[in-house]
């Protein structure tokens, strides 16, 4: 395959950046979306300018390091990560456009890599079940049943990548804060920090510079995990109990 | 010289009785200790967040953008523990036993029972965090089994176990930096090590943003780096993967072990093409339910459905009738590289071998099936586009996990004091070659129950360390700016990355699977020349700042490092033992064979003034097993 690649390029957070075209040429089908830009790179490199820099790590669609806005799409256009997307998704002669996640939250730190480290305040603020090392109970003494233990683990299969945010035309962290409230608020082990838990990762949420949402459902949609949007409504409805009952007045 | 500390007594006091006696430091004197810990997969997050919940100061340091992307989130298929709530006849005392004899007898026995020991308890913390481990109907935990043993101890979540306790991991690390002592520092890579009268005391870091070195200054270091298998190129690990942080403190001085013990997987995707970036990983546990075969006619292109059963070679059943598919790693992989040699390889670059589910599907029914692996099933599609409802696998063994790292004690401590060395990093536990899901295991186990112990009782015989003078620190970041400048400066015309590639298909070739001397000895040339080509060749873009290729060519240089000392362990050990297998040592039917008069020992290199390496020996005393041969027939 033949293709025209028109990349954002951006020396670092203060450069205003813009895009570039790129051709390359005998690209196979079977090559991943990561390893077409490596070819990229080889290419650039050997003419002495500065290889395009992304984020990948694992190439295996777990680790949530890979993004790119690929022809408008997060992930591009199957539902996956971009590293699991292959050539064979592509036709040969066309241009394809690929640029950084755009969000506030997530400030541009060279070409396609962005800062995603407000998920990690969010998490920082109540992801978590605050338990020690040491002096838990025995593993079976927790039963949960399938089920509930099913809905939690879908929530916790997200990746942490950022596509939600992109795909939302608030930039809104809503499904990715609301997975991580969920798995917890549904398993046992969550609930004696259930309501504060929901209050304090919302009120990071919101003082990261997230937008707000406005049920569109393109997150869900663009899921590389699938996250359900039943998440936002669980979390919302967290919320709501939690500012009702709360005792920080 | 090698001091390996394995307390007195029967093997199953050891660790009672280290904890018993080892030293304290009490609550309000631990804030006054720092402790650096560098990577943030399960072993590193897990040490961070426990050192933090007893009271000290903790510094994390990861090249990742966050502690979550580390690469233990890559693990699919799950983790052991003799937890025995299949009423199988599990106990610590097997799962000890199996992890040695899986090891082909070159570990350390009180190590590995000491871990089969804190499985039980690391389920435990995992299910308190939250860890969504599957379940029965129930509500109690399900398990299932995996390759090398014959119980089922292997929790897991779905086929993402590594990402699950790694969020355990994750959250508890970050919870400890929002109201406990954790400072993280993330985008930094560690460039060498800072040894002050023989110890440990900081790490010399680049922030990889700005391009800042930097000394950091504490009174331990812990090293829980990973795994190197990368440095074959096409391996299961993810791109960054690398071997600087513990090759850097070899050169300061920590001895590296068993280098040469790399795990090949048997069910990685098969290489499709030159463009090919890494080797997928299928998780080991389909191996439950998928049978391995080949045509049995060599060169038989014809697909697969079209093989009837009578000319097909389900060769491990066949080799191996009591444990079939579920053989160990290094003996699987080596019997589908014989396989494959032999010219029976099958799929479009004749580099693989069927794993096949028909049978399974018509005896338990897709739903079943697809409720198992449906993910991986999924992934498989999504990667090669074929469906493996209706077609076998394509699977082919890769480079995958390092059961040589730096040297350790008892108390996962270097020889060189204060520096600490967990998980993938060290060699500790696998031996020779590591059972599947040990490996999420052991970096649980290092991180959450040992070190916490082991570093404290150092601790308490150390001053807290003052900042150290100026003159000293500028000393050693010139040092390691020099070293980048002159990476810089080369101006060739061939990228890191072409370099690696170079490297992988040395090693993969001579240092692979079959290891011989006269192939070794090649290698070594080879790899001697292409270590000159680099300092020639190199081609790095300029830019101190944000510089993946500046990365990447330093983690380049220490690899062609590494890659000499590989070679030379492989070419020093004669005798063929777990996944080290040399084609001059084999048994007439081409099992492994062992060399335990001369070779019962782990080769444990230190690194001269000059780069040469000087070998010492471990002993491995078995005092309570007897060793034997290793069969799974």
């Amino acid at each position: 395959m033949n293709l025209t690649l028109k990349i954002w390029r951006q020396k670092n957070q203060s450069d205003k950046g813009g895009f570039k075209e790129y051709k390359v040429s005998d690209i196979s089908k079977d090559m991943s979306f990561l390893e077409m830009l490596d070819v990229l790179n080889e290419q650039l490199s050997d003419k002495g300018e500065d290889p395009v820099h992304f984020d990948h790590d694992c190439r295996e669609g777990i680790c949530g390091m890979c993004s790119l806005h690929i022809n408008g799409k997060p992930h591009g256009p199957l539902q996956t990560t971009t590293c699991q997307l292959h050539m064979r998704s592509f036709n040969d002669g066309e241009t394809i456009t690929i640029e950084p996640w755009r969000a506030t939250a997530f400030p541009v730190m060279k070409d396609l890599v962005v800062d995603r480290s407000s998920f990690d305040r969010i998490i920082q603020a109540g992801g978590y079940v605050s338990v020690n090392t040491g002096g838990v109970p025995d593993a079976n003494e927790i039963p949960i049943p399938k089920r509930i233990a099913d809905e939690a683990f879908d929530a916790a299969t997200c990746i942490g990548c950022g596509a939600c945010v992109a795909a939302c035309k608030n930039a809104s962290a809503m499904l990715f804060t609301s997975a991580k409230i969920s798995q917890l608020a549904m398993l046992p082990q969550g609930q004696v920090e259930r309501k504060e838990r929901a209050e304090k990762m919302i009120a990071q949420m919101d003082a990261e510079g997230f937008g707000a949402c406005t049920n569109t459902g393109a997150c869900s949609a663009e899921c590389p995990k699938g996250i359900s949007l039943t998440n936002i409504a669980r979390m919302n409805r967290e919320y709501f109990s939690a500012v009702v009952s709360s005792e920080n007045v | 010289m090698i001091d390996s500390k394995i307390p007195p007594g029967p093997i199953q006091e050891k660790w009672t009785q280290y904890k018993a006696s080892c030293r304290l430091i009490n609550p309000a004197n631990r804030r006054k200790y720092r402790v650096i810990v560098v990577g943030t997969g399960l072993a590193g997050s897990s040490c961070a967040a426990s050192l933090s919940e007893l009271g000290f100061q903790v510094e994390v340091f990861t090249f990742h953008e966050s502690p979550r992307r580390a690469h233990s989130v890559a693990a699919q298929g799950g983790i052991n523990a003799a937890k025995d709530y299949k009423n199988d006849g599990d106990s610590i005392w097997r799962m000890f036993y199996d992890t040695v004899k899986g090891g082909d007898f070159r570990s350390r026995e009180a190590n590995v029972y000491r871990m089969a020991e804190c499985s039980l308890a690391l389920i435990d913390q995992a299910v308190a965090q939250g860890v969504p481990f599957a379940r029965e109907y129930s509500g109690y935990l399900s398990n299932r089994s995996f390759g090398g043993v014959q119980v089922s101890r292997t929790f897991y979540a779905r086929g993402q176990t590594g990402q699950q306790l790694l969020q355990g991991a994750y959250q508890a690390l970050m919870r400890q930096s929002q109201i406990g002592n954790v400072r993280l520092h993330t985008r930094h890579e560690m460039m060498d090590l800072w040894v002050e009268e023989g110890k440990a005391k900081g790490i010399v870091a680049r922030n990889l943003d700005t391009g800042e070195i930097k000394l950091h200054v504490a009174d331990a270091v812990v090293l829980a780096t990973g795994g190197y298998g990368k440095i074959y190129y096409l391996s299961t690990l993810a791109m960054n993967c690398n071997a600087s942080a513990i090759w850097r403190a070899h050169k300061q001085g920590a001895f590296f072990a068993a280098p040469s013990w790399t795990q090949f997987h048997p069910t990685s995707l098969p290489q499709m093409g030159d463009y090919q970036s890494k080797l997928t990983l299928m998780s080991e546990s389909l191996r439950n339910d998928g049978r391995i075969w080949v045509p049995i006619k060599s060169g038989d292109n014809r697909p697969p459905h079209e093989i009837p059963e009578e000319e097909r070679d389900y060769y491990l059943e066949r080799k191996y009738p009591s444990y079939g598919n579920l053989a160990p790693r290094d003996i699987s992989s080596r019997a589908a590289k014989e396989q494959i040699d032999n010219g029976h390889g099958v799929g479009p670059m004749n580099n693989a071998v069927y794993l096949d589910f028909k049978d399974a599907i018509n005896r338990d029914g897709k739903t079943a099936i697809e409720k198992r692996y449906g993910n991986l099933f999924y992934m498989y599609k999504k990667i090669t586009g074929m469906d493996a409802f209706k077609e076998p696998m394509l699977i082919s063994p890769s480079a995958h996990f390092s059961m040589g790292g730096l040297w350790v004690d008892y108390e996962l401590m270097s020889n060189l004091e204060g520096l600490f060395v967990l998980g993938e990093a060290n060699f500790a536990d696998h031996g020779a070659n590591r059972l599947g899901a040990n490996s999420l295991l052991q970096a649980c186990v290092d991180g959450y129950f040992i070190s916490p112990h082991t570093i404290m009782n150092y601790l308490a015989g150390e001053k807290p360390i003052e900042d150290p003078k100026p003159e000293l620190s500028h000393e050693i970041i010139d040092t390691n700016q020099k070293r980048l400048d002159n990476l810089l400066a080369i101006q060739g015309n061939k990228t890191a990355e072409e370099f690696h590639k170079e490297l992988g298909k040395i090693l993969y070739n001579k240092c692979g699977l079959i290891r011989e001397k006269q192939t070794l000895l090649k290698a070594k040339t080879e790899l001697k020349n292409l270590r000159d080509s680099f300092y020639k060749e190199l081609l790095v873009p300029k830019g101190s700042s944000l510089n993946f290729e500046l990365e990447k060519a330093a983690r380049m240089e220490d690899y062609l490092e590494l890659a000499q000392l590989i070679v030379e362990d492989a070419l020093q050990r004669e005798e063929s033992c777990g996944a080290h297998f040399r084609a001059e040592h084999q048994t007439p039917d081409g099992e492994a064979k062992r060399n335990d008069n001369e070779f019962q020992f782990v080769s444990v290199w230190e690194i001269l003034e000059n780069g040469n390496h000087n070998l010492h020996k471990e002993h491995l005393d078995f005092e309570s097993i007897k060793v034997s041969e290793r069969s799974y027939k």
